[in-house]
């Protein structure tokens, strides 16, 4: 055993910048229309892995992420554009980050004494409350119409399509492409700081909270302080999900912000695992991906046929809706860790037929831990 | 004088119709621990079967065949799907979130047969108003408040006195206890989803009456306003789900009534408005007016 887990690390290692070269790639081969998918998919992701410490890791449901991902959305083309102050894009962005997790921390009085179920609903209110909001506060956020979003520029250099087109290695560079790297460097800082917080003191610390609420104040940890700043911090990574998904659109209209974008991004942390942030990713491009290429590839699908063909027809977006709606309770049902978990359960099996085949004398590793055998929980 | 009685009459005739959605709720989460998002659905579900069944069945066949629907089905989603995750609190969490899946599969369904037409459900009151003293309020107002209160009577009595609500009062307090001295946890959780199936599907013929338009695939979101209702009371409390109901159908019917005074809110606000009082609450009392705070036990 002590000699493989070293292997398994320089193999997990090695393996990283590979990655981050094969997803560098994509600009130079995909058309727009791929781009775009992977733009909204890392866009969702961020937000996703927001929300999955916010219920996976402390075991909060909450229904308002919608809210937040406005809020970062509404703040950036509010603070970068006319009307309003016209900051610099990249501090408005900053600055509109910030402000999604000061409206997590405004709601932290709600947040650190409800819980559960009642925390789902009344976050349920946060969307309804600021879907209000988006639509009567006309000279911010444009009311019913919304308003549009000014790209984002750093240091000279714009996200967005300029004229003439610049060329890298033969292929023009519009939004989408260098939208592309800018998503990726964020989804790349969530991913990393995500993780590195599941880990840290605070993470477990939540972890804690979450399987025993009593156990762990007895322990030592802060619930109310815990529980509000798990908030706060989940609410940032929305706002930053939030900004990019604004740029990917170009406009923000108070309809997208709705309810049906929570149950999404719940849908996403659920479908991929709750509490892990590979989890969050996988099910944020399942969710994500899932309508727009039904939509794309309509007619070569049995059952489904063109948007707005006929009467009373299955179309792709209703196909999608089934179909993700299906998977939620499929998935809850017959695999409650989610994508991730099976990809877990799949790699032990690998590794344990593996382990088995060649050396006879080897010790077999215990096998998994029965997932789906819970212990019994004792506080209500 | 007149405004002010005729928005307590809204009021009320709303709050009726939302104790009965509220109920619902209250009745899943007390068999069950589980916050049911299909709800609106499900009411959605009773509706469109009244209004397709209505011109072949008449009105009272209809009503009577999709509450009995209604009723399965929801049963059924409980027997087949929620239970096959146990009984536990940490499995209810998850059943939670198996009812928005369960939402959003049945919702899609019905709304895409449903498409942008408004149904009419064929209901015997039509349009017609009865002047009582200075207002005039619609029949179907006044049946609304009427029919809730005989049906929720006939809720509590059925908590009170049959050895099924007795049961659900058990299980509701300690589902090992309640296993151990033979009560059937299946059942009597099946029996509560049946129950607020059939109540949703009622809820539906008075939230599709006149003087709203006819039943229209919104209608289930119409019903999310009892989510506050039922969180107000405390989630574990039929009768703060009643009390609930009626200070939200007060709230939104005096914000609706007096839009002209509050347009420093938004117009619109009435929609919103349930929630804003539900957030209030909340803040000073985290489990609800009525809802117990649970003693931990380690």
């Amino acid at each position: 055993m002590s000699d493989r887990l070293p292997a398994a690390l320089t193999r997990r290692r090695a393996s990283l910048p590979l990655l981050a070269v094969a997803l560098c790639l994509p600009p130079f081969y995909l058309d727009a229309f791929w781009l775009r998918i992977g733009l909204f998919s890392m866009a969702a992701a961020i937000g996703a892995v927001g929300l999955a410490l916010l219920s996976g890791t402390a075991g909060q449901l909450s229904l308002g992420h919608a809210f937040f991902l406005a809020v970062g959305a509404y703040g950036y083309a509010w603070l970068a554009g006319e009307p309003g102050p016209g900051l610099p894009p990249a501090l408005a962005a900053l600055l509109a980050v910030l402000l999604a997790g000061a409206a997590g921390g405004l709601f932290s009085p709600v947040a650190a004494r409800v819980k559960g179920v009642y925390l789902g609903i009344a976050t349920l209110a946060l969307v309804f409350l600021g879907h209000h909001v988006l639509l009567t506060a006309d000279s911010v956020t444009g009311g019913f119409n919304g308003r549009s979003v000014p790209p984002l520029t750093l240091g000279g250099f714009a996200f967005a399509r300029s004229d003439p087109e610049p060329t890298v290695l033969g292929v023009p560079f519009g939004a989408e492409e260098r939208l592309w790297y800018l998503g990726l460097a964020l989804f790349a800082f969530t991913w990393f700081t995500a993780r590195g917080l599941l880990r840290s003191r605070p993470g477990r610390a939540l972890a804690a909270l979450r399987d025993s609420e009593t156990a762990a104040s007895v322990m030592g940890v802060d619930v109310a302080r815990h529980r509000s700043a798990a908030f706060v911090v989940s609410s940032m990574y929305a706002g930053l999900a939030g900004v990019l998904l604004a740029l990917a659109f170009r406009r923000v209209v108070p309809d997208y912000f709705s309810l049906a974008l929570s149950v999404d991004y719940l849908a996403m942390i659920v479908i991929g695992g709750l509490g892990s942030v590979a989890g969050a990713t996988a099910g944020a491009v399942f969710v994500t991906a899932l309508p727009l290429l039904m939509t794309r590839y309509a007619d070569q699908l049995p059952l489904v046929t063109a948007p707005g063909s006929a009467e009373g027809a299955v179309g792709p977006t209703e196909a999608a809706r089934y179909l993700y709606g299906a998977a939620i309770v499929l998935v809850l049902l017959y695999a409650p860790d989610g994508l991730h978990g099976l990809a877990r359960r799949a790699r032990d099996r690998v590794r344990r037929r593996r382990s088995r085949a060649p050396a006879p004398d080897a010790v077999v590793p215990p096998p998994s831990q029965p997932t789906a055998a819970r212990t019994k929980e004792h506080t209500p | 004088m007149t405004t002010l009685l005729d928005n307590i009459l809204g009021g009320l005739a709303l709050g009726a119709v939302y104790a009965l959605v509220a109920l619902g709720f209250v009745v899943i989460f007390k068999a069950s621990g589980v916050l049911n998002f299909a709800h609106g659905s499900l009411l959605l579900l009773g509706g469109y079967l009244t209004a397709v069944l209505h011109d072949d069945l008449g009105f009272a066949g209809a009503l009577a065949l999709a509450v009995l629907v209604t009723a399965a089905l929801a049963g059924a989603l409980d027997r087949f799907l929620l239970q096959r995750g146990g009984q536990d609190a940490h499995s209810a969490h998850v059943q939670t979130i198996v009812t928005i899946g369960i939402d959003i599969v049945l919702l899609t369904d019905l709304s895409r047969r449903i498409g942008g037409d408004l149904l009419s459900l064929g209901d015997p009151w039509g349009d017609a108003v009865t002047e009582l003293g200075p207002v005039t309020v619609a029949d179907s107002r006044l049946a609304a408040i009427v029919v809730s209160a005989v049906v929720i009577g006939a809720v509590f009595a059925l908590f009170r006195f049959t050895s099924w609500g007795l049961s659900l009062r058990a299980a509701a307090e300690d589902l090992e206890a309640a296993a151990l001295m033979g009560v059937r946890l299946g059942r009597v959780r099946a029996g509560a989803w049946c129950l607020a199936g059939a109540l949703a599907a009622l809820a539906a013929v008075f939230l599709a009456a006149f003087p709203a338009p006819g039943l229209e695939r919104t209608t289930g979101q119409i019903a999310l306003n009892a989510f506050p209702a039922a969180i107000l009371g405390g989630l574990a409390s039929p009768a703060g789900a009643l009390a609930g109901s009626l200070i939200i159908g007060l709230t939104e019917a005096f914000v609706v009534g007096y839009q002209s005074e509050l347009h420093v809110l938004g117009e619109g606000f009435g929609d919103v408005a349930p929630y804003a009082v539900m957030l209030m609450v909340l803040l000073v009392r985290p489990t609800g007016l009525f809802g117990a705070k649970g003693a931990a036990r380690v």
